[in-house]
């Protein structure tokens, strides 16, 4: 077990790797500098002095250096244009917001996703059956943006107990959740739905059955026990999605966490943010596919001796 | 054992002649491959929905542009946020230019980006998947753990780092950018479909393989593995696109798809969110309903067609 | 001897796509304490149907039974509601099935598995349900029980899975054990050690055992009386002894001339039965084996012929049986 730990932290460090420098190499490619847009009429005094703040005179190699070894540190460097605060900071007051607006959505498509495709495989073609795959067809059809923006519209302008937007309260986060856990929920109880057929249709459960042993254990302890595996192992692409989908929901929900930071930063072109926006994404991507990796190892006792007994 | 309602007579028991017996026959008729697999497909009614929405809509993608009378670009400030009515069928945006127009040029500018974008996944994939499987336990190894590698990179995050150094400031990206950011890490699920189809269909005929050298193994390639590999591979690439168009949409949406004027879907719902709060919602309805049908469009078709190659669910 | 399973006139069918299925067509037999019934066919004709009807495994639509009865200890269980089938599940009657490596479920503890259906039925603590399953384990000769019990299914072979099921199926003590195809899928020296621990078992326990086979070898080893089964009917039955000796329905005979033999002359081809069983979709009205039967005659195809019985345990089902149909049955009618 310990191995194959090591062996899956191995590759997130050299995925980490990768992108911090793919990161860092297309920062540094972008034609012209990051000064320039702003105003034209920098005098040279100034812009040497901005060069050598952000210690964009030296050769990029010494340049790369410097920033890896900054990150080793943890610091992100400083924002090119706000004044007020590092990149550090500005991670440190968004990312609690983003991490608790994914984790709601998370829980809920978790919660809600498998047991939707499980309820829809055991009444195949019956009408449970039909509801759960609307459902989950339009939730994989229809993009958050526009499911935040429905729901903005015939949800919060006609209950006034749900904020159009903002952030600080719990119904604040009711509606940007469920927009972000819509697509993820659906996909699950595709996946549920399909792979729940198939086991069901296996001969353990037919085993399991002639124990005499009640419905619902067998459902659950044979059926959902092993139809849950392809669930846990998209788990990793689904954070990864969350993560994007949250963007566009901070966006149309108004909501101040790291994925509005970071778009801010794209438009405008604040580099350091970007990249240091990015690489922190990125840890807490692969760190969320590490976890993953164990928690499949976990779940799957073949992977788990596999690795233990070589 | 005298059945008393039987009258037994010599004839009876006389041996029965061969045109008596057909245990040779073969009740149901022979099928061929393709045919069935569009016979089957038909049969789903949900999947028939989504290929005539995608023909309409293409169709509409091709001609829509041109038919409202109005250029997607003209700007006519006297007609500025107008509800959809007779003249402007789709309504105008903050500009005054016409939606239908606008809409209609964006489905056909997300379908191409979306299309393109799964081709190349398509082609990027068979090649690095059939490199894989043909070749030697080594060189498969080192290939799978380098698409690994390239798969665990966050997608998004690529994407949007890409269209950030490659596209002017504040304009918009071209769409060569958009094709090429999405397709850079996304072709790994095909390579493994690939790989997975090589690899089996190169140990079934192994023997054969090894019996004569190189020439052979191109030809079981294109006469075996291909024609063998060619349905999966279709219904990855059906359920490709919708994905490839979703990050379009997205990107769009967060200010990084095409350069203005030219719409995308993505774009026009960026566009249509500053309206909701003056009771516009026209203008983000319209896309986003655009967009939904084109992936509920091609999510079904994708799912009808795997079904319908499935031969275990054959009716 | 007394019958603890009778089974009158059953009739399953499947209700599909393209119509109905009639998968048993009326069969009747029985079971008695101790013995092992061997019930043989080739594949489609019925005899897992029936394995499973007596359990009531099916999935009942498209399942359903078209009629007749199964007598269990005297009681139609045919009539019997679900939560009634799972206390005889398990606990009366078990069922071993043919896959070992598809039949255990792959996320759960081997010993977990053994006891799961005691845990329920008898009560029994998570102790001794352990000591229990390790008790099993023993009774099926498999190794280092203590450290097997909580493995998991994969870490096993195929043929100490099938002792798995067998321990599985045999922990509380049932009075029937019907095994489907137990050793079709093993190899033929894991075959005899799977047999031999089937035929100590119901030695220890006086178990009854309905075993369902296409293997004329298996039959000849381990069973009492053998039941010949054909496209959902039944055509032959009697001790083994007597059917192996005189097989009287042409279909036995058949079946019995195509075993290979190892006294058999190198040159001498193999006998096979030409054809295929008949389309159950358009049940044919007189005797099933009639397209591929030597010997059929006219009214064969018409109307299927009744039993006849040899000896007070041995019947078959032919027309060739009758007073009338001498001269075909001795061969000299061309």
């Amino acid at each position: 077990m310990g191995k194959y730990i090591l062996k899956r932290l191995g590759m997130a460090i050299v995925t980490l790797w990768a992108i911090i420098t793919i990161t860092f190499i297309l920062m540094h490619s972008v034609p012209g500098n990051p000064f320039a847009n702003e105003n034209k009429n920098i005098p040279d005094v100034v812009y040497q002095n901005l060069m050598r703040k952000y210690g964009l005179d030296k050769p990029y190699s010494e340049q790369y250096v410097i920033y890896l070894k900054n990150i080793g540190r943890g610091n992100f460097g400083e924002s090119m244009k706000s004044n007020a605060e590092t990149v550090n900071e500005m991670i440190a007051r968004g990312f609690p917001v983003s991490a608790r607006l994914g984790a709601q959505a998370l829980l809920i498509a978790l919660i809600f996703g498998p047991a939707l495709g499980a309820i829809a495989a055991l009444h195949q073609n019956k009408a449970s059956d039909y509801i759960a795959m609307i459902v989950s067809i339009i939730g994989v059809s229809v993009p958050s943006f526009v499911m935040g923006s429905f729901l903005i519209q015939f949800v919060a302008r006609k209950i006034g107990w749900i904020p159009i937007g903002g952030w600080g309260e719990f119904r604040h986060t009711l509606l940007p959740s469920f927009a972000l856990a819509l697509m993820p929920l659906a996909q699950m109880s595709r996946l549920m739905r399909s792979s729940m057929l198939e086991v069901m249709g296996q001969d353990y459960i037919k085993t399991a059955q002639s124990k005499g042993i009640s419905k619902m254990t067998v459902i659950m302890k044979h059926g959902v026990r092993n139809a849950i595996l392809p669930i846990v192992s998209i788990l990793g692409t689904t954070v990864s999605n969350l993560l994007v989908g949250s963007f566009v929901i901070e966006k149309i929900f108004g909501i101040p966490g790291l994925g509005m930071f970071f778009t801010t930063s794209v438009y405008n072109r604040d580099y350091t943010l970007i990249m240091g926006v990015t690489v922190f994404y990125s840890i807490v991507l692969i760190l969320s596919f590490l976890f993953v990796d164990i928690g499949y190892m976990l779940v799957d006792p073949k992977i788990r001796l596999t690795e233990e007994g070589h | 054992m005298e059945k008393t309602d039987l009258i037994y007579s010599e004839e009876m028991f006389k041996k029965a002649p061969q045109k008596l017996r057909d245990a040779e026959t073969i009740r149901r008729p022979s099928i061929k491959y393709w045919p069935d697999v569009w016979r089957r497909l038909k049969q789903d009614k949900l999947a028939m929905v989504g290929l005539g929405l995608l023909i309409i809509m293409g169709i509409m993608s091709i001609v829509g542009p041109h038919i409202s009378g109005f250029k997607y670009y003209e700007q006519d400030y006297s007609n500025i946020n107008v509800k959809p009515n007779r003249e402007y069928w789709f309504g105008t945006d903050e500009l005054g230019r016409d939606l239908f127009a606008r809409a209609w040029l964006g489905t056909r500018y997300s379908l191409i980006i979306g299309i393109l974008a799964a081709l190349i996944d398509l082609g990027i994939g068979v090649i690095y998947g059939g490199i894989a499987g043909m070749g030697s336990q080594r060189v498969d190894a080192i290939m799978m753990r380098i698409a690994e590698i390239i798969y665990s990179i966050p997608y998004m995050l690529v994407v949007i780092l890409l269209t950030v150094v490659f596209s002017t400031a504040g304009s918009g990206t071209s769409m060569f950018v958009l094709i090429l950011a999405m397709t850079i890490t996304d072709w790994v699920p095909m390579a493994n479909l690939v790989r997975g189809q090589v690899l089996q269909l190169r140990e079934s005929e192994y023997s054969l393989a090894a019996e004569s050298l190189g020439a052979t193994n191109s030809w079981i390639l294109r006469k075996h593995i291909i024609p063998n590999t060619m349905g999966p591979i279709l219904v990855n690439v059906t359920l490709t696109i919708p994905r490839a168009i979703f990050a379009e949409a997205t990107l769009g949406f967060l200010s990084l798809g095409l350069q203005a004027p030219k719409p995308s879907l993505g774009t026009l719902a960026n566009d249509g969110i500053a309206g909701m709060p003056v009771g516009n919602f026209y203008q983000i309805l319209v896309p986003s309903i655009l967009i939904s049908l084109i992936m509920f469009s091609f999510n079904v078709l994708g799912d009808g067609l795997r079904d319908a190659m499935d031969p275990r669910l054959r009716k | 001897m007394e019958k603890l399973l009778e089974i009158k006139d059953l009739k399953v069918s499947f209700q599909t796509f393209f119509g109905e299925v009639e998968a048993v067509r009326g069969i009747s037999l029985h079971v008695n304490k101790g013995e092992t019934v061997a019930l043989v066919g080739e594949s489609g004709c019925g005899k897992s149907v029936t394995a499973s009807s007596i359990m009531q495994l099916l999935p009942m639509p498209p399942a359903f039974y078209k009629g007749g009865e199964i007598l269990f200890n005297g009681e139609d269980i045919v009539k019997k509601s679900e939560k009634e089938m799972q206390s005889i599940r398990g606990s009366e009657i078990s069922m071993i099935f043919q896959d070992p490596m598809t039949s255990l479920n792959p996320t759960m503890k081997v010993g977990k598995q053994i006891v799961e259906g005691l845990v329920k039925h008898g009560k029994l603590s998570f102790r001794e349900a352990e000591e229990k399953a390790i008790e099993m384990l023993d009774l099926v000769s498999v190794p280092q029980s203590e450290k097997r019990v909580r493995q998991y299914p994969h870490e096993f072979s195929g043929g100490m899975r099938q002792r798995v099921m067998i321990a599985l199926a045999m922990v509380s003590n049932p009075q029937l054990l019907i095994a489907d195809e137990p050793t079709t899928a093993l190899d033929v020296t894991v075959q005899a050690q799977i047999l031999d621990l089937m035929k100590s078992i119901q030695e220890k326990f006086g178990t009854s055992i309905i075993l369902i086979t296409h293997d004329l070898g298996v039959v000849a080893d381990i069973s009492d009386r053998i039941i010949v089964m054909y496209a959902g009917q039944l055509l032959e039955e009697g001790l083994v002894d007597e059917v192996f000796k005189e097989p009287r329905h042409p279909y036995t005979k058949k079946l019995l001339g195509s075993v290979p033999r190892l006294d058999m002359d190198r040159m001498e081809v193999l006998h096979s039965i030409h054809g295929t069983p008949p389309d159950l979709y358009i049940p044919p009205k007189g005797c099933p084996f009639f397209d591929r039967c030597d010997k059929a005659m006219v009214i064969c195809k018409e109307h299927m012929p009744e039993r006849e019985y040899h000896t007070d345990s041995h019947y078959s089902c032919c027309w060739l049986n009758h007073s009338m149909a001498k001269k075909v049955a001795e061969g000299s009618e061309v």
